[in-house]
Formats: structure tokens, C-alpha cells, sequence
């Protein structure tokens, strides 16, 4: 079974690479673009059959160590 | 007593850091991160470098590396736990420590020399300077931009854990002075207690004239008077 989560830097706190990038893309013309941020993604393989236990599972990894809620928000996907 | 110098995988500033406590005076050694007891030591060092690659965060990895469980606990036992630039990072990703790290302002790798001001001296890295000291100390970091939430913020600003921020020469800060973005123009802390401390810049690259600065020395000299006054957690001791 396979996860994909999404980290998001949370609204509000400085994304340099985001701000570096929005100045490149109003650059190219692109000058209607409000808003860059940058994230990650992590995809997890688990092998098992309950999704809702999976779902548990991604989760709890998120909170202890794959994401850091200082800085980041998490959202987990079923992709497989 | 001696001092532990922490290695994880991809820790590179670990010398510069055992060389800068000798020439204190201080034992310190080199203690890998697989290693689960830290009793017999005085005091420990989370030194700068790479850890696990910084893959993920910097300072998440090695967080849950066998030896952090021992630093947690001789933090809570008030012994002298001090990182440097990397070392911040894992305390912060630890919780030893509010807020994180994130990259600089500019995107750019920050390896020069900078000044900082001492902010508050009741901590085991500032207890040998003077509130206004300025420092000059080399700063070599990417993820060296300190945030914290506002609660958190407002709460360190309070209490006086701000051991130190980036000024100019003279002492000044402003945003001019600011080398990374870095909030409040950050550059150490503390927690409440004082006896977990970290700092961006290598105060341990600045303990000698050879080197362009011995600043670094007032910082570390504190650390060091500290371990010898450190709570010890060796009950075994012979009495």
C-alpha cells in the first residue's frame, strides 16, 4: 500500500526558496503569480491490508519524525 | 571530569571542538552516537557538521540517534548540554530547545566571520561574558535562519534565553547585520533553565589568535567552568 505525503511549509513563516523563485517566475513574464511555496514529498510503501491502520501508521510517522510542526503542516495521500 | 563530543555520521567540527576545550584546559572526547550512557561525563557537546547527511531536516535524524536519549537526560539533570550550528539543530529538532532552522534568507551558504552581542549571561555558554560583549566569530551554515512560533518567540524574548544575536561591529543590530535572515537576529539560545545552550556561529574556530579571533574563548571558558560544577548523575562514585 502506498502513501504519498506532502509537506507544506505553514502559512506565514519565511520561504526563501519560494521567494526566490516567484521573483524568477514574474521575470519570465509570469506576473499574475500570487504565491510560491515550496514543500516535499515522501512516498512510504507499508505492507499491509487495512488502510485505516496504514493511515494510522503514516500519520504517527509524520508527528514523530517525518515532519516537524514547527514549520511544516502534512497531508497524506493513498497513491497505490 | 570529562567532556563528551558527540560524532554522528557526518559530524565534521568534532576536533576543532575537542582541540578549542583542551586548550581550556577541559578533558573532552569523542563519543559516537550509537553510545547510550552518559554518566560519567561532565558535560556534552553536540558539535557542528552534517549529521546523517542533514537528509529530511537537518538535526532529524540524528535526534532519534541511541545517544540522544542519554543528552535528554542529563538535560533534565541540569548538566551542561551545549550545540553548535548543527548541534542547534538537533536540539531544536530534540525539543531540548523552541523553535528550528531553516535556510538563510539569501539561499546562500554563510561561511565568514560575523559579530555577535551577548545578550544575557545566565546560561552555561554566556556565564563567562558580559551582557553587550561583542564577539567576532566565524558563522558556516545554510540552515542557520532561526523561526519559532510567536508563543514561543515571545516566551524566550521574556525570560532571557536570547544568549546572543548578530550585530555589526559595533555592536549594532539591524537588519543589515543579520547574516541568514535569521528572527530577531537570533544567533544563540537557551532553554529556561540555562544549562542547555546553542549557538550558530563556531565559537570553538575562535579560541585561539592563530585563527583570526580568540572571542570564541569567553563563550566556551562558561561551558567549561560549568562542567566543573555540573550535577553528577554517576551515583557509583566512591564516597
Amino acid at each position: 500500500m502506498k502513501f504519498r505525503i506532502t509537506i507544506e511549509r505553514k502559512p506565514g513563516l519565511a520561504d526563501p526558496e519560494g521567494k526566490a523563485t516567484i521573483r524568477s517566475l514574474h521575470d519570465l513574464g509570469y506576473t499574475d503569480v500570487q504565491h510560491v511555496s515550496f514543500g516535499k514529498a515522501i512516498v512510504v510503501d507499508i505492507d499491509s491490508t487495512d488502510e485505516t491502520a496504514a493511515l494510522d501508521e503514516v500519520d504517527a510517522m509524520c508527528q514523530q519524525l517525518l515532519a516537524n510542526p514547527v514549520m511544516e503542516s502534512y497531508r497524506i495521500e493513498r497513491i497505490g | 571530569m570529562t567532556i563528551a563530543v558527540v560524532v554522528f555520521p557526518g559530524t565534521n567540527c568534532e576536533h576543532d571542538a575537542v582541540h578549542a576545550l583542551t586548550l581550556l584546559g577541559a578533558d573532552a572526547e569523542l563519543v559516537w552516537h550509537r553510545e547510550t550512557d552518559l554518566d560519567d561525563f561532565s558535560g556534552i557537546v553536540l558539535p557542528g557538521g552534517f549529521a546523517h547527511g542533514d537528509y529530511l531536516r537537518t538535526g532529524a535524524i540524528a535526534r532519534f540517534s541511541p545517544v540522544m536519549a542519554a543528552v535528554t537526560e542529563a538535560a533534565d539533570t541540569g548538566k551542561p548540554v551545549l550545540g553548535i550550528c548543527n548541534g542547534f539543530q538537533i536540539l531544536c529538532e530534540a525539543g531540548l530547545l523552541p523553535g528550528a532552522l531553516i535556510a538563510n534568507r539569501d539561499l546562500a551558504f554563510v561561511c565568514k566571520p560575523i559579530h555577535v552581542r551577548v545578550e544575557s549571561t545566565d546560561t552555561i555558554l554566556t556565564s563567562a561574558a558580559t551582557v553587550g560583549d561583542v564577539l567576532r566569530i566565524p558563522l558556516n551554515s545554510y540552515e542557520g535562519n532561526y523561526i519559532a512560533p510567536p508563543q514561543d518567540l515571545a516566551a524566550i524574548e521574556a525570560n532571557g534565553q536570547i544568549t546572543l544575536r548578530y550585530c555589526d561591529e559595533n555592536g549594532d543590530v539591524s537588519d543589515l547585520a543579520n547574516p541568514n535572515g535569521s528572527t530577531n537576529n537570533i544567533a544563540g539560545i537557551s532553554n529556561a533553565r540555562g544549562n542547555v545552550a546553542a549557538v550558530m556561529p563556531h565559537p570553538e574556530r575562535a579560541a585561539e589568535l592563530i585563527l583570526g579571533s580568540d572571542d570564541g574563548r569567553r563563550l566556551l571558558e562558561g561551558f567549561v567552568a560549568a562542567t566543573k560544577t555540573s550535577p553528577q548523575t554517576n551515583s557509583v562514585a566512591a564516597s
